[in-house]
């Protein structure tokens, strides 16, 4: 950290040396990469498969830190105070910007942040262990019409992204099961091979980090996912139910419109690199490409969902 | 497990990664604020150019060397220097103060290599197994945990119950505050953007330990720390004695420290203050626990550097790390393309058992490396002036508060509660039962409310709460160590009633 901020002086003397010729953006100097949560998460996970690929391409490098805190609250509220240069982006997670904000009072508002890009998703799916009774879905749906409330499933957090897909299901199946929330999805997942839960709202992700001690009965994608040809989606089983937690990052909001563009056409760099895709595909991901000019788009369109979601299940107000 | 592996362990640059990790390990841990966690991460890049094993045997080394780093200000300043050091400093600081510092740094490291050691080898030799801990316990299991960490106050203040009993409901309170871990609600902040973030463990463990010491230094004119004229540095020799004569505690220790450091979530306060506590319990009647008594150090020390073999265990065999230290390595470990889980021990065989053994080298150059440093910084606290000593610690106390997530709303909370602690410090509360029941608090309430929902979904509270067998030996240790106590001293007191 303390060398964080000699780079940071570095870089602002570097800037300041530089500004009578500085007219496109450029970035000089290693890259203060902020995931505003612990380590070990997705954000963390995709954030480390960047880094090699980041000093490949530009030759600098991103120096991952984690300031976990308020759900991702307390790095967003601080975002805006930091240097708009480039020298500093952060990781940003729907829905827990559009989210978060919706319900209190959280020191930033969804529209305060000056999104980059959009580089990833990790789809919504149903994750059970590999001796489960539940061969399908429709064995846990009629397992759950038949004892209402009694089967359980863990996620990570409330008001996540897995709470508001069990809510969303449990209205299209009309079914009514228990969502158990847990610190993150390592802790659901334990709890899932623990056999404390009978199934878990996770990602494919989860899928493919435990392999075969786990079964995907269902995933939230269009069409389905490459590493799993067997799962089917929930579409394919009658059940509208595309989405998951997106990622991208942010810039402080003082950024040029230069500078934003910039990061947005570097990482859309680096999710274009087809080992990167293949590595991030392996790794259970769904690629996403939103840069800065669809942005207000997908935004709009997400928090719509979310926000009629979140309303629906009595979340927010 | 061939021998090959082992030899693969020993090539020059692995030795000397394992070196430069233990080295800078201990200095990073040693610092108060500045963790194994942010150490990891700012070396994970430099690891992707390495050969998996290497980079493992790097991170590893500096993890090690991070939790027995954190002794050296739990003993000199009385303020840990990881989470872990908590339970350190009952008897490390008292030693420093009269005069034996240098004796309990020595001790600090004779017991963390032997910790490091048994948890490394549990990880060699029965990983697959003991993974199986990790799952056994379920929510209900971490609550039980964590009441039985609470427990531990009635056993750390004898005489004082109801204060220590005070420091903990306090520090719960303390962990509600700020946007809740699972529910996700916004809590006692009063509208407060500062303290959305709520009490950072490590924040409040610098400002409730270190703030007073720094007080109490300007207060009086007394030196810092006792120092004896006559020449006696060299306390290696007295330390390894004392060590062998507590073979027992060492082992017993560094089998809890493994065993917790399975748990995902539980981690090194909680292993240390676990071993203390049965250190304490099953003590002879000349040791005083918490008035410097090597013991107490020895178990603590060996105990928290036991959690770090114990941690890799379902962090490698599961895919779930144990602690924040194993997620950096966990997600090293990615990037480097080697898929964690089951399976892992078969198909990145050489890899796993390399990294083992790398472990066990660096946990051995742990001796050498950590007797030196800490001599080194025992010589330095002692020897420097106060009129340099406070300034430069507060310092520190303000940078490592400030560099765990650059908040300023950090450092103020830090300074407050520096400043509450030494106010309350005056009427007898002390700051562990607070730091516990900012540790154990989210713990408890997470594994309450978990276990509610599912014993309630199911029609089965009782048997949820009270039915499994774990929770029915964790409640049962919990009421010994509630109950012998109160019931030692009153026999102790009849006995002396008796003799006069």
């Amino acid at each position: 950290m303390l060398r964080r901020s000699i780079l940071k002086l570095g870089a602002a003397l570097a800037v300041t040396a530089g500004l009578s010729g500085a007219a496109s953006a450029e970035i000089n100097g290693p890259v203060n990469y902020i995931i505003p949560f612990g380590p070990g998460g997705e954000s963390d996970i995709s954030a480390r498969f960047q880094q090699p690929y980041f000093k490949d391409k530009f030759g600098e490098d991103l120096v991952i830190s984690y300031q976990p805190g308020g759900g991702g609250a307390v790095g967003w509220a601080s975002l805006n105070g930091l240097t708009g240069d480039g020298q500093t982006i952060m990781g940003v997670n729907l829905p827990h910007i559009i989210i978060k904000p919706a319900q209190k009072d959280v020191g930033f508002t969804t529209e305060d942040l000056n999104l980059a890009y959009m580089f990833h998703f990790t789809p919504d799916a149903i994750v059970v262990r590999a001796d489960s009774p539940y061969q399908t879905l429709q064995d846990l749906i009629d397992d759950a019409k038949a004892n209402p409330a009694q089967v359980t499933m863990s996620g990570s957090g409330k008001a996540s992204a897995n709470h508001l897909a069990q809510i969303k299901f449990d209205k299209m199946a009309g079914i009514q099961t228990t969502y158990v929330p847990f610190k993150g999805t390592g802790a659901a997942v334990t709890a899932l091979l623990g056999n404390q839960v009978k199934a878990e709202w996770g990602y494919t992700t989860v899928g493919a980090k435990q392999g075969d001690q786990v079964r995907l009965l269902a995933v939230a994608m269009d069409e389905r996912h490459p590493l799993f040809p067997d799962v089917p989606t929930f579409k394919e089983l009658g059940f509208d139910m595309v989405g998951g937690a997106y990622r991208g990052i942010a810039l402080p909001n003082t950024a040029s419109e230069e500078t934003t563009k910039l990061w947005s056409d570097m990482i859309a760099d680096i999710n274009a690199d087809p080992a990167f895709r293949q590595q991030m595909l392996d790794g259970g991901f769904a690629m996403l490409d939103v840069g800065v000019a669809e942005m207000d788009d997908f935004m709009k369109a997400r928090a719509e969902e979310y926000l009629k979601d979140a309303r629906e299940a009595g979340l927010i107000k | 497990m061939e021998f090959g592996h082992f030899l693969s362990a020993l090539t020059p640059l692995n030795l000397a990664l394992a070196l430069f990790g233990v080295v800078a390990g201990t200095v990073v841990g040693s610092i108060p604020g500045l963790t194994a966690t942010m150490a990891l991460a700012v070396l994970v890049p430099i690891t992707f150019s390495m050969e998996p094993a290497s980079a493992l045997i790097l991170l590893g080394a500096i993890y090690t060397g991070a939790i027995y780093g954190g002794a050296y200000a739990a003993i000199l300043l009385n303020t840990p220097g990881t989470p872990s050091a908590i339970a350190t400093t009952f008897d490390g600081y008292p030693m420093a103060k009269r005069g034996d510092g240098d004796l309990a740094v020595a001790l600090a490291c004779f017991a963390s290599v032997v910790g490091g050691l048994v948890g490394a080898l549990a990880l060699l030799f029965l990983a697959p197994p003991l993974s199986k801990v990790a799952l056994a316990f379920g929510p209900i299991e971490y609550f039980w945990l964590s009441i039985f960490g609470l427990s531990l106050i009635a056993s750390l203040s004898t005489g004082n119950l109801m204060k220590g009993l005070a420091g903990g409901a306090f520090g719960m309170l303390l962990s509600c505050v700020g946007v809740a871990e699972i529910s996700a609600d916004i809590r006692l902040t009063f509208g407060s953007q500062m303290l959305i973030g709520g009490f950072g463990v490590v924040s409040a463990l610098i400002g409730l330990y270190c703030i007073p010491v720094l007080i109490d230094l300007v207060a009086v004119p007394d030196r810092h720390l006792k120092v004896e004229d006559d020449v006696r540095s060299v306390r290696i020799g007295e330390a390894f004695r004392l060590a062998m004569r507590s073979k027992v505690n060492l082992i017993r220790s560094s089998v809890i420290g493994t065993l917790v450091g399975i748990l995902p979530g539980a981690g090194g306060s909680v292993a240390g203050l676990v071993a203390y506590s049965e250190a304490k319990r099953t003590a002879k009647p000349h040791q005083k626990f918490g008035e410097g008594e090597p013991d107490g150090i020895m178990a603590v020390e060996s105990a928290n550097n036991a959690t770090v073999g114990g941690g890799f265990i379902p962090t490698l065999v599961l895919g779930i790390p144990g602690t924040p230290p194993d997620a950096i390595v966990l997600g090293a470990l990615l990037v480097q393309g080697v898929r964690t889980g089951p399976t892992m021990f078969q198909q990145s065989g050489s890899i796993v058992f390399t990294f083992i053994y790398g472990l066990l080298i660096a946990t051995v150059l742990m001796l050498p490396a950590g007797l030196l440093i800490g001599r080194y910084a025992y010589k330095s606290i002692v020897t420097i002036p106060k009129a340099v000593l406070v300034p430069s610690v507060a310092f520190m106390t303000i940078i490592g508060t400030f560099a765990i997530r650059n908040s300023v709303s950090d450092v103020l909370i830090m300074l407050g509660l520096g400043v509450f602690g030494w106010i309350i410090g005056r009427f007898g509360f002390a700051a562990s039962p607070i730091v516990l029941g900012l540790i154990l608090g989210p713990i408890a309430e997470q594994g309450f409310v978990q276990g509610w929902t599912i014993g309630a979904a199911t029609g089965n509270l009782t048997g949820m709460f009270f039915g499994r067998p774990i929770s029915q030996a964790i409640l049962a240790f919990t009421l010994v160590t509630l109950i012998l106590p109160p019931l030692m001293a009153r026999r102790r007191a009849r006995k002396e009633e008796r003799h006069t």
